[in-house]
C-alpha cells in the first residue's frame, strides 16, 4: 500500500493549481481537481440543454445512452427530430410526463484538467429548496439568462439565493445567442444589467461569457461566430475557478470531531474532516470546548501515517495527552477558537410543509454537534424578488428569514461568511425526522448571556426541606374531556390532606390570565406551555408539588419542560381516554361544536394529539373512576 | 499546499458519510455483492475506522446464482477486513428454486428484492450502505446520499430529505431505514482509478481470459456452471471476455475483450461507446423507468 502522503507533494514551483499532473507513480493519469457547481436560470433558458451538451461534448454520452436519447426524443421531445440534450437530465418518469425538473439532480463530467459535479437545480418558484441545496457545496455557478429577455426576476433571485450560500464566484452564461444573431450588444446589455444588480448584492467575482447551450457555441470550444468575445468559454471559465477546498486551505485549522476510535493497542484516534487549515505532526492545537492544550502527535490518513494534513481530509488524530475530547468537539490551532455560545443570530431558509413553530424544541445539526434548539419569532422574512424585509411571525416552506436560535447548550460556530462548515447548520424535527429547515449563522448573541441568573440565599433545597417535601410537577396530558382536571383535583385534595403544599394549574384558569393573548393555533399553542412551564419550574423552586392539567398535545412541547426542570422532577402522567368515549361523554360541549365546525383546531377533531411514548405513568379512565384513578397517582408516586 | 485532487476529495468524502452513519445510527450494516463497486466501498470503510475494525457487519443478499469467483472473493475479503459475513438467501425462493432461466423477472423481485427487505428486517437494521452511484442511471442522480425508505423499505422520491452541506440527517422513526451511498459522487472511471491508485484486488472476472461463452440476445452469457440450459445447437466456445458489471451470471452479458491488466481496463474503458449497465438485462426489462418502478418497491 502506498502512502497517501505521496499524493499531497508540494506543488511544482510556477504551476497553477488547476494545471494537470503525472501521477507520481508514473501512470499516464493526469491528477485531476475536482470543482462543484451548480447551474441555475429561469425556466427556459435552457439549463437543461446546457448540462446536456456540456455532458455530449465532455464525451460523457455513450452509444447506447445516445440512442435511448433518440427515442426519447421522438417520445417525449420539444425539438422535432433532433435529438433533445434536456431529457438526459429529466430523470425521473414524474419529470418526463410534466417536461418540468422537480428535485436536484447531480451530473458529473470532466476535462483533462478537472473533474466537475453539477447540481442541476430547477427554476420554479416553488423550489427554492431545492436551489438552496444544490448551492450548498457548490464553490461557483452557472447562471443562466436568455439573450433576448434578459435579467429576469427568477435571475434576480437566483443570484440572490447563490450569494446567501456563500458562492463567490458567478458565471454569467448569457444563452440563445443564436437567437440574436450572436450579436455583441446583445450580450453586453445583459452583461451590464446583471452586474449593476450583483454589484448590489456584493457578488465580487463574475464571469460574462456568451453561448448557445443548443448549438454548442462557445461551451467547450471558441465559436468563430463569437469571435468578439475575447474571454474564456464557458469550460474555460469553470476550469478557471477555484474549488471549496483551496478556499478552506487559507483559515486556521478546524477540524470537528465525528468519533473517537480505539486501536486493539488502546490507544485513541480523533475522526474527522478537516473543515480548514492545515495541521503538521507535532504543532500545537487546542480542543474546545475543553480548551486543553496539546499536541499533533499523529495523523492518520487511511492506513498511511503522514506529515500533513489540510482543508477536505478525512484523517484520524492521534494527541500526545489524554485530553477530553469526543463527538462534537473541535481541535483547533492553537491560540484559535470558534465561537462558543449558546445563542445566535441566522438567516433561516424554512423546508418543510409545516411551517416554522417559533418557540417549539427542534433538534439543531452543526458539524458534529447535535443539540435542541428553540427558534425565536423571526425578526424579518425576507421577500427575495425584492429583497425587502417583511414583518413575519412565521416562516412557511420556501421562505427566507432571519431569526435569533436559542440553544439548550453551548455551541462551537463560526459565522456562514467565514466557515461553511462551522456556520451552516440544519434543523430536524425532533418527532417525524424530516430536515424542515436550514440556516446560516450572521453572528452571535451575547445578550441573554450577560442577563445573569441571579443567585438565591436561600436555595430550592432549603425551601423544599422546609416543607418536608419533594418538589415536582404532576404533568396531566390526555384530550379534551379525558378527565385530567377532575383527577387532578382529587390528587391534589389527597396531598394537602396529607399536609402538603400544592397548586394546580388548570388549562381553562390559565388561558383567562397569564395567556390570554394566545389563540389556538400551533404556534400559540407552544407559547401557551413554554409559558406554562416556566411558572411550574419557578413554584417547584418554590418547593411547592405542582399539578398540571393540559391537552398539551404535542410532544415536543412536553419534552420541552421536561427539559426544564431537574430530573426525575417532571411526572408526565397520561390520562388514556380513546377519542369515542371523551367524544360522547362531551362535558363541555365542545365536541358537539367542534365536529359543527364552530371550533378551529380542536384537539382529537381538526388538530392532532400525540400521545407520550413512554410516560412515567399511563392512568385508563375507561377502567378507572376518578377517585381510584387519583389513588393509583398517590400510590404510584409516593413518596412526595 | 495545494488543494487535493479528485480522487482524494471523493475518498474524503465517502469515508465521512461512512463515520457519520456509524456514528449516529444504531444499527448499520454495509451490503457487499464482490463486485469493484462494494471493494472500494469496504476499502473506503476500512480506511475509515484504520486502526480499529469497521464496526459493523457486511451482509451478502445472495441469489445463489452468482459467478463462482465472486464466491470466493467474498470470502477472500471478508477473512482480509476481520469484518463479520452475513449472508441471506430468501428462503421463499429456496423453496420455490427461483432461477433466472425460467422465472424471468420474477428472479431479481425475489431473490435480490425480497430478500434484501428480509434480511434487513430480520437483523433490524436501520441503515445499510450500499454502493450505487449517481452516474449508473438517470433516476440515480437525483438520489440522496441517505435515502429514506418506508416501514415498508420503498422509495418515494417526493419524501426525501434535502441534503445540504456535508450534514447527514440520520433520524429514522416508526420502523422507517436508511440506505446510504458513500459513492454517489464517483463515476465508474473514478472507480477503476481508485482501484489502480490503491492496488485493490479485483475478482479475475472484471479482466479478459478464455472463457465459455454462449450467445443471446446479441450479448455473450458465461457458461460458469452445470445449471446452464443450453438450447438445441448451443455450444459453449472459449471467447477472450470480461465484464463491466457483475451480477448473477445468467443475466451479465460479457463484452469482447483482450484487455487483461488493470491500465488495458482503464483504457478501453476510456474508448468504449456503451454505457456501464448495457450488459445489464434487468434495467431493460420494459420501458424507460423501470429501474425507478423497482426502487419503489425496496430495490436497492
Amino acid at each position: 500500500m502506498r502512502k497517501d502522503a505521496d499524493f499531497h507533494a508540494p506543488t511544482p514551483a510556477g504551476e497553477s493549481a488547476a494545471a494537470p499532473v503525472r501521477t507520481p507513480d508514473g501512470g499516464d493519469r493526469p491528477v485531476l481537481s475536482l470543482l462543484r457547481f451548480i447551474t441555475c436560470g429561469s425556466v427556459d433558458d435552457g439549463k437543461s440543454t446546457l448540462i446536456g451538451r456540456l455532458l455530449h461534448d465532455t464525451g460523457q454520452i455513450r452509444e447506447d445512452q445516445v440512442d435511448a436519447l433518440r427515442r426519447d426524443s421522438r417520445r417525449f421531445g420539444t425539438q422535432g427530430e433532433r435529438l433533445d440534450l434536456a431529457l438526459l437530465t429529466d430523470g425521473l418518469a414524474a419529470e418526463r410526463e410534466q417536461g418540468i425538473t422537480i428535485d436536484v439532480a447531480y451530473r458529473f463530467f470532466s476535462t483533462a484538467r478537472r473533474r466537475f459535479i453539477v447540481a442541476d437545480c430547477p427554476g420554479h418558484e416553488q423550489y427554492t429548496r431545492n436551489m438552496v441545496t444544490g448551492a450548498s457545496t457548490a464553490a461557483a455557478a452557472v447562471l443562466l439568462v436568455d439573450a433576448r429577455h434578459g435579467v429576469a426576476t427568477q435571475t434576480r433571485r437566483h443570484a440572490y439565493l447563490c450569494h446567501l450560500l456563500g458562492i463567490r464566484q458567478v458565471i454569467l452564461a448569457v444563452n440563445k445567442m443564436d437567437l440574436v444573431a450572436f450579436d455583441r450588444a446583445a450580450h453586453e446589455a445583459v452583461d451590464a444589467q446583471f452586474r449593476a444588480f450583483a454589484d448590489a448584492l456584493g457578488i465580487a467575482h463574475i464571469t460574462s461569457v456568451p453561448i448557445s447551450a443548443l448549438a454548442g457555441d462557445n461551451v467547450l470550444t471558441p465559436s468563430p461566430r463569437l469571435g468578439w468575445h475575447d474571454g474564456p468559454t464557458l469550460v474555460g471559465a469553470l476550469e478557471a475557478a477555484e474549488p471549496d477546498d483551496a478556499r478552506g486551505l487559507a483559515g486556521p485549522f478546524r477540524m470537528p470531531v465525528q468519533a473517537v476510535h480505539r486501536a486493539p493497542a488502546g490507544e485513541r484516534s480523533f475522526a474527522g474532516l478537516v473543515a480548514s487549515g492545515t495541521a503538521r505532526r507535532g504543532e500545537r492545537v487546542t480542543v474546545l470546548p475543553s480548551g486543553a492544550s496539546t499536541t499533533v502527535a499523529q495523523i492518520l490518513s487511511g492506513f498511511a501515517s503522514v506529515d500533513e494534513t489540510a482543508a477536505g481530509q478525512s484523517v484520524a488524530l492521534v494527541l500526545a495527552d489524554p485530553v477530553d475530547c469526543s463527538r462534537g468537539s473541535v481541535i483547533c490551532a492553537a491560540g484559535t477558537a470558534p465561537e462558543h455560545a449558546a445563542a445566535f443570530e441566522a438567516t433561516l431558509v424554512w423546508m418543510d410543509e409545516e411551517p416554522l413553530l417559533p418557540g417549539r424544541a427542534y433538534t439543531m445539526k452543526l458539524a458534529t454537534q447535535t443539540v435542541s434548539v428553540r427558534v425565536q419569532e423571526p425578526r424579518h422574512e425576507v421577500n427575495i424578488n425584492t429583497l425587502e424585509h417583511l414583518a413575519a411571525r412565521t416562516l412557511r416552506r420556501n421562505s427566507i428569514g432571519v431569526a435569533e436560535i436559542l440553544c439548550d447548550q453551548p455551541v462551537l460556530f463560526e459565522p456562514y461568511a467565514t466557515s461553511r462548515a462551522l456556520g451552516g447548520f440544519i434543523l430536524v424535527h425532533p418527532a417525524n425526522g424530516r430536515t424542515v429547515g436550514a440556516g446560516m449563522i450572521t453572528a452571535p448573541l451575547r445578550r441573554t448571556q450577560n442577563v445573569q441568573w441571579q443567585p438565591l440565599a436561600v436555595t430550592r433545597q432549603t425551601r423544599a426541606s422546609l416543607k418536608r417535601q419533594r418538589p415536582r410537577v404532576l404533568w396531566f396530558t390526555g384530550l379534551s374531556g379525558a378527565g385530567k382536571s377532575t383527577i387532578a383535583n382529587a390528587v391534589e385534595e389527597r396531598l394537602v390532606a396529607a399536609g402538603h403544599h400544592t397548586f394546580l394549574l388548570d388549562g381553562d384558569n390559565i388561558r383567562q390570565g397569564l395567556n390570554r393573548d394566545l389563540g389556538f393555533g400551533d404556534a400559540d399553542r407552544v407559547e401557551n406551555i413554554r409559558r406554562i412551564g416556566e411558572v411550574a419550574r419557578l413554584m417547584t423552586d418554590a418547593g411547592l408539588i405542582v399539578l398540571a392539567a393540559f391537552i398539551s398535545p404535542f410532544r415536543a412541547e412536553r419534552d420541552m419542560v421536561r427539559s426544564l426542570l431537574p430530573p426525575g422532577e417532571f411526572v408526565e402522567i397520561f390520562v388514556d381516554t380513546p377519542l369515542a368515549v371523551a367524544e360522547a361523554r362531551d362535558v363541555k360541549g365542545l365536541y358537539r361544536k367542534a365536529r359543527a365546525g364552530e371550533i378551529a383546531n380542536f384537539t382529537g377533531i381538526s388538530s392532532p394529539y400525540e400521545p407520550p411514548l413512554a410516560p412515567e405513568l399511563t392512568v385508563d379512565t375507561t377502567s378507572l373512576s376518578p377517585e381510584e384513578a387519583a389513588d393509583l397517582v398517590i400510590e404510584r408516586l409516593k413518596p412526595f | 499546499m495545494r488543494p487535493i485532487d479528485h480522487l482524494s476529495h471523493l475518498e474524503s468524502e465517502a469515508m465521512h458519510i461512512i463515520r457519520e452513519v456509524a456514528a449516529e445510527c444504531s444499527r448499520p450494516v454495509m451490503l457487499y455483492s464482490a463486485g469493484k463497486d462494494s471493494k472500494v466501498m469496504l476499502h473506503l470503510a476500512r480506511k475509515a475506522f484504520h486502526p480499529a475494525t469497521p464496526p459493523f457487519p457486511l451482509l451478502h443478499i445472495d441469489t445463489t446464482w452468482k459467478f463462482r469467483a465472486m464466491y470466493e472473493q467474498r470470502g477472500r475479503d471478508a477473512q482480509e477486513a476481520g469484518m463479520e459475513l452475513l449472508v441471506w438467501r430468501n428462503p421463499d425462493a429456496v423453496r420455490e428454486g427461483i432461477n433466472p432461466f425460467d422465472h424471468g423477472a420474477r428472479h431479481t423481485t425475489m431473490w435480490k428484492t425480497e430478500g434484501l427487505k428480509q434480511a434487513l428486517d430480520h437483523y433490524r437494521f436501520d441503515a445499510a450502505f450500499g454502493g450505487a452511484r449517481r452516474d449508473e442511471e438517470p433516476t440515480r442522480a437525483k438520489e440522496r446520499i441517505l435515502s429514506v425508505r418506508t416501514p415498508a423499505h420503498a422509495w418515494d422520491p417526493r419524501q426525501q430529505r434535502p441534503e445540504l452541506w456535508n450534514l447527514y440527517n440520520t433520524s429514522t422513526s416508526g420502523g422507517t431505514s436508511l440506505r446510504v451511498f458513500p459513492l454517489s459522487n464517483w463515476t465508474e472511471i473514478d472507480i477503476w482509478d481508485y482501484v489502480r491508485r490503491e492496488r485493490l484486488d479485483l475478482v479475475p472476472l472484471y479482466f479478459a481470459a478464455p472463457r465459455p461463452v454462449v450467445e443471446r440476445e446479441k450479448q455473450w452469457l458465461m457458461v460458469d456452471d452445470a445449471r446452464f440450459p443450453l438450447r438445441p445447437g448451443e455450444q459453449p466456445q472459449l471467447r477472450s471476455v470480461r465484464f463491466r458489471t457483475l451480477g448473477c451470471y445468467p443475466l451479465t452479458g460479457a463484452i469482447d475483450s483482450t484487455a487483461a491488466t488493470l491500465d488495458e481496463v482503464i483504457a478501453e474503458l476510456r474508448a468504449a461507446p456503451s454505457s456501464e449497465r448495457s450488459g445489464r438485462t434487468v434495467d431493460r426489462d420494459t420501458a424507460s423507468g423501470t429501474l425507478e418502478d423497482r426502487k419503489r418497491e425496496g430495490y436497492f
